[in-house]
């Protein structure tokens, strides 16, 4: 979240597309609550109508799958009616740089685009070089304050969302012409300075072959509405896991490291070549440019890993990723299909439930030598072989089983979804024989040590020379070392900024972060979390000044990156003097001679920078140079598609997606004619492993169902409590049919097409009996993001048959 | 005396009430297959005495889902009690100061369908082996101890609220103003004769059928009905007489 959870209260216009907080996160519900009781209105915008729906004061259907086109309605409906904040547009984002004239968008394509050829994994690739922007000699960009240019942003974006009528949106969504217009009448209005609109939004956003993309739109029109750094505000994921926040800034994904740094790539054979590479330049004195630091991050992040190896050293023993390869998840699991891996770390996951196209996933695991499974309970992939479909005799795969500690058995951080990080501690000691995650680490790490020095290990550095002893005492892994380690210390005496350090000492914040050894970090956005004056972390004071109060900041409670600053690019929330557009609900305000209210993004005088630093440019990105499939969202159809024609694009689907050339897709099949999506429950989390054991969590929902409207129900001959069959191209599941008015088909290009939607809790092993049902994820298929690799779980095409 | 005020319009069916009376009470989970609604187990019993309701309605057109967390009433004047104690009035008591209703051990020897016959919201659960009713009993044993009933305490929203019977009162009265305006069907359910008392968006019989008192159609007595048949063996004797 660029906000946090209790700021929701402070919006005037709460939209929720993508998510459903009343089930997925009913803590949150009491925020929004606030929000309605200070007048704030709640919008559901959701293919079905659900808890969330069901406290709304407006309620908009859609069909899965089509928030670009709903979005880019809502675009052009602002730019139409004059409704966003000029001020803002004009000097807070790339709206008046001119982009340069290689730049196109035709026939459903932007320029640059070249089709796949080879084996590679996506349908194609663009060169972004032709979508640069106009720079002048300085290399910064040029911009018309005036906006008339054709070429500037602000045209291309008018021009780009011209064909998104009321009514081309309406026949593409399914969401009635009225319902549009009153959602978009009621999130634009937070365009005033005065008035501040949120979005909160999860895996019905990201999960498609547009995640990004949806992101994308939602983006802009937040820097159209003037509502980025604002009290109310905001771009703000709902995250699916109490700690998945934390997992994704230690980077757990492979195409990151600690930080958001980038995993090195074989080309790039120096610590200098890679940090050239990712360290941007600006000539702009007014653009901050932060992450012109970057060579400080690195350095620090490497000498966290091996503090007393040379840093050009110890980055050579970094593993690299090759040139022009990507090794998400779908690609991984493909390549295990084909028998390219030896072993398997299943590490607190499940994948043979939670895997797109988990059938794919399930075989993948029979190739393997061996796999190691750490969880807390057995389940589906730890007993893979097991499985339906399986047959034991033909599997060759040793797989080993760690039980594992839960959460309250374990001390350590958490980090919310508003970058909060929390410390607990331990509660009861772990059951039996389980062990934390991180004591398993440092005794596999142990073991894989003595086997280096003792059994010949080839290359055996990297291994035997890891900082291993700041991980642990002697009783093993501590979490409060690695806290430590994560902030940073000193690691010889140094001065930096005028100021004096002794060795040993904790770095105050990444402002002291250096890039010539002298410091160390685990992570450098966490630096400023466990100072020499303790564990921010740990906090948990209520006390806060008027100001914060007001908009329920508690900065003493807990603490968050960076340096605790709670709304991030809240220079945007006041203007070139510092004055907070919104009087009301200021978040921070120059009194002549300092900021006051939340820590200023950047304690430089208004006016002095731009306020998105971390931006190159130091603009809000309306025009978006750096993705993948283009600088501006297009509606593209997902993979899997009830229709062949699309209103905004001569592509059908997004063309440079990921899918694998050899799988089949069902696009206006009349085999597979209904849509269909997954989503959650209160009382389940995840795959069910762990909620699935807890017998009054079974009790209250204790079997996988589909939820189809009445008039499919009809047309089946299928009454609620009914088994029924569901099936995709991939596979099928049983599931209980649950009949509801919730929803409804809906009307799109003249056609009806019915929805339906499951959860995907449930999974073979457990129940014993099997009475739970099988993962949703038997029926999705492995088709991903360009961008990030997410798959495409939230749109797909499926048959409904009685059972 | 103790009260609840069950908001119904914060209520977004979380069952996080469901589970933690479950969990506090230590009570076992019942074998339950989806029919065809997120609402599981499908009715109270004996290890179940909370249970939130699903209902999906069509009001004015509009599409709505109903969450109603139902639980015992404790009645102020508890018909369940009126008949208990003419058969044992030690079987189900009034706690003095909360105004609880309890149920002991010797509702085993009570006569089960009167009793269950008595309650106008149809709560009261027989164990088909010990033949013990049972239904909510305020979490008695937390609030002695200054702790709010455990359906209380986990609710995320404000819609469970309890405490001093003014107090609930008073917060329901303001919550109906405020309710009112964007719902003009909400109200406050038999709330001068429960302890329990629930404010409902819609009219209650959209939710569930014994969600109010009015208009029972079978084994229901009144009060008038109730007081003739405890005076009925003195009438008996007298006419006798």
């Amino acid at each position: 979240m660029t906000n946090h959870w209790i700021d929701i209260k402070n919006s005037n216009a709460v939209l929720v597309m993508g998510s459903n907080p009343a089930s997925n996160h009913p803590v949150s519900f009491k925020w929004i609550e606030k929000a309605r009781e200070n007048g704030g209105k709640l919008i559901s915008v959701d293919p079905r109508f659900t808890q969330t729906s069901s406290r709304s004061d407006i309620y908009a259907p859609l069909r899965f799958g089509t928030d670009v086109a709903f979005l880019g309605g809502m675009i052009k409906y602002i730019l139409d009616n004059d409704l966003y904040f000029k001020q803002y547009v004009r000097d807070y984002t790339n709206a008046t740089f001119i982009v340069g004239e290689d730049y196109a968008f035709n026939d459903g394509v932007f320029s640059g685009f070249k089709k796949r050829t080879d084996d590679s994994h996506y349908g194609g690739k663009y060169d972004k070089d032709l979508w640069q922007f106009e720079l002048d000699a300085d290399g910064v960009p040029k911009r018309d304050m005036s906006m008339q240019h054709p070429r500037c942003v602000f045209n291309l974006l008018k021009k780009h969302y011209q064909g998104y009528t009321l009514e081309k949106v309406s026949q593409t969504t399914g969401t009635p012409v009225k319902d549009l217009r009153t959602v978009y009448e009621n999130f634009a209005s937070t365009g005033k300075a005065d008035r501040a609109g949120t979005i909160m939004y999860a895996m019905g956003w990201t999960q498609h072959s547009t995640g990004v993309q949806n992101i994308r739109a939602m983006a802009m029109i937040q820097l159209l509405l003037g509502n980025i750094g604002v009290a109310g505000g905001g771009v703000n994921a709902l995250r699916g896991e109490s700690n998945v926040q934390g997992s994704t800034d230690h980077c757990l994904l492979w195409h990151i490291l600690p930080g958001y740094l980038k995993t090195p790539r074989a080309s790039q054979s120096t610590l200098d070549e890679y940090n050239k590479a990712y360290t941007p330049v600006s000539n702009d004195p007014k653009s901050a440019n932060w992450w012109n630091n970057y060579p400080k991050y690195s350095v620090s992040l490497l000498k966290s890993m091996y503090p007393d190896v040379d840093k050009d050293k110890a980055y050579k023993w970094l593993p690299k990723v090759d040139d022009g390869r990507t090794y998400s998840w779908l690609e991984m699991f493909d390549y295990m299909h084909e028998g390219q891996f030896k072993g398997f770390f299943a590490w607190g996951q499940n994948p043979c439930c939670s895997s797109a196209n988990a059938s794919k996933a399930r075989e993948a695991l029979s190739k393997l030598d061996w796999m190691v499974n750490v969880n807390l309970f057995d389940n589906e992939t730890g007993s893979f072989w097991k499985g339906p479909d399986m047959d034991p005799s033909k599997i060759k795969t040793e797989v080993f089983f760690l039980p594992c500690s839960a959460f309250l058995e374990k001390e350590g951080s958490i980090t919310n979804s508003g970058r909060w990080m929390q410390w607990r501690y331990q509660g009861p000691k772990p059951y039996a024989t389980t062990k934390s995650d991180g004591h398993i680490i440092c005794e596999l790490m142990s073991r894989l040590r003595w086997l280096y020095r003792n059994k010949d290990g080839k290359f055996p550095e990297p291994v035997l020379n890891l900082g291993y002893h700041l991980w642990q005492d002697s009783h093993g892994y501590n979490a409060q070392k690695i806290a430590k380690l994560i902030n940073g210390f000193f690691l010889k005496d140094t001065e930096v900024n005028g100021k004096k350090f002794k060795k040993g000492q904790q770095v105050p914040s990444f402002a002291y972060l250096t890039d010539d050894g002298a410091t160390c970090s685990g992570n450098w956005l966490y630096c400023n979390s466990y100072t020499d004056q303790g564990n921010m972390a740990a906090r948990r004071n209520k006390k806060q000044t008027k100001m914060q109060a007001n908009i329920g900041l508690y900065p003493n409670w807990s603490w968050c990156w960076p340096v605790n600053r709670r709304i991030l690019y809240n220079r945007a929330s006041v203007d070139m003097q510092g004055q907070p557009w919104n009087p009301k609900y200021p978040v921070i305000r120059w009194t002549g001679e300092k900021w006051v209210g939340d820590v200023p993004d950047g304690g430089w005088a208004p006016g002095s920078k731009h306020p998105f630093i971390m931006r190159k440019h130091g603009f809000g990105q309306i025009f978006g140079p750096g993705r993948a499939d283009g600088p501006f969202p297009v509606h593209y159809e997902a993979r899997e598609t009830p229709v062949k024609e699309n209103f905004f694009s001569k592509k059908l689907r997004n063309p440079v997606a990921m899918w694998f050339k050899d799988e089949e897709f069902a696009v206006a099949d009349p085999k597979y004619p209904y849509v269909c999506s997954t989503y959650r429950v209160s009382v389940h989390w995840q795959t069910g492993l762990m909620t699935r054991h807890m017998d009054w969590l079974l009790e209250a929902q204790p079997q996988m169902f589909v939820e189809i409207s009445k008039e499919l129900a009809g047309q089946l001959n299928v009454a609620s409590g009914d088994k029924v069959t569901v099936e995709s191209i991939r596979g099928s599941v049983w599931a209980v049919a649950v009949v509801t008015e919730r929803l409804r088909p809906l009307k799109v290009m003249d056609k009806e097409v019915h929805q339906v939607g499951l959860p995907w809790h449930y999974g073979w092993q457990f129940p014993r009996d099997g009475s739970g049902g099988d993962s949703a994820n038997l029926l999705t298929p492995s088709v991903g993001d360009p961008n990030t690799g997410i798959p495409e779980t939230k749109t797909f095409m499926v048959n409904v048959r009685k059972a | 005396m103790k009260s609840f005020f069950i908001d119904l319009s914060r209520c977004i069916g979380c069952r996080g009430c469901q589970v933690a009376c479950k969990q506090w009470h230590k009570l076992p989970a019942e074998k339950t297959a989806n029919w065809g609604s997120y609402q599981n187990p499908r009715d109270l019993s004996f290890n179940t005495y909370k249970l939130v309701r699903f209902e999906d309605q069509v009001v004015n057109g509009k599409v709505e889902w109903l969450f109603f967390p139902e639980q015992c009433r404790h009645c102020i004047d508890a018909p369940c009690k009126m008949v208990g104690d003419m058969y044992d009035d030690k079987a189900i008591l009034r706690d003095e100061s909360t105004g609880a209703i309890i149920y002991t051990q010797r509702t085993k020897n009570l006569p089960f369908e009167e009793i269950k016959g008595a309650c106008p919201y149809n709560i009261p659960r027989l164990n088909p082996k010990t033949k013990v009713i049972s239904k909510c009993d305020m979490c008695l044993d937390r609030v002695e101890n200054g702790m709010l009933p455990a359906c209380v305490k986990t609710c995320p929203t404000g819609a469970m609220n309890f405490g001093e019977r003014e107090d609930m009162l008073k917060l329901a009265d303001t919550r109906l103003k405020e309710v009112k305006a964007e719902y003009p069907q909400a109200g406050l359910v038999d709330k001068d004769f429960v302890k329990v008392i629930y404010l409902s968006r819609f009219e209650p019989k959209l939710y569930y059928e014994f969600m109010y008192a009015e208009n029972r159609p079978r084994n229901l007595m009144n009060r008038q009905q109730m007081l003739a048949r405890m005076f009925r063996p003195f009438k008996e004797v007298i006419d006798s007489a």
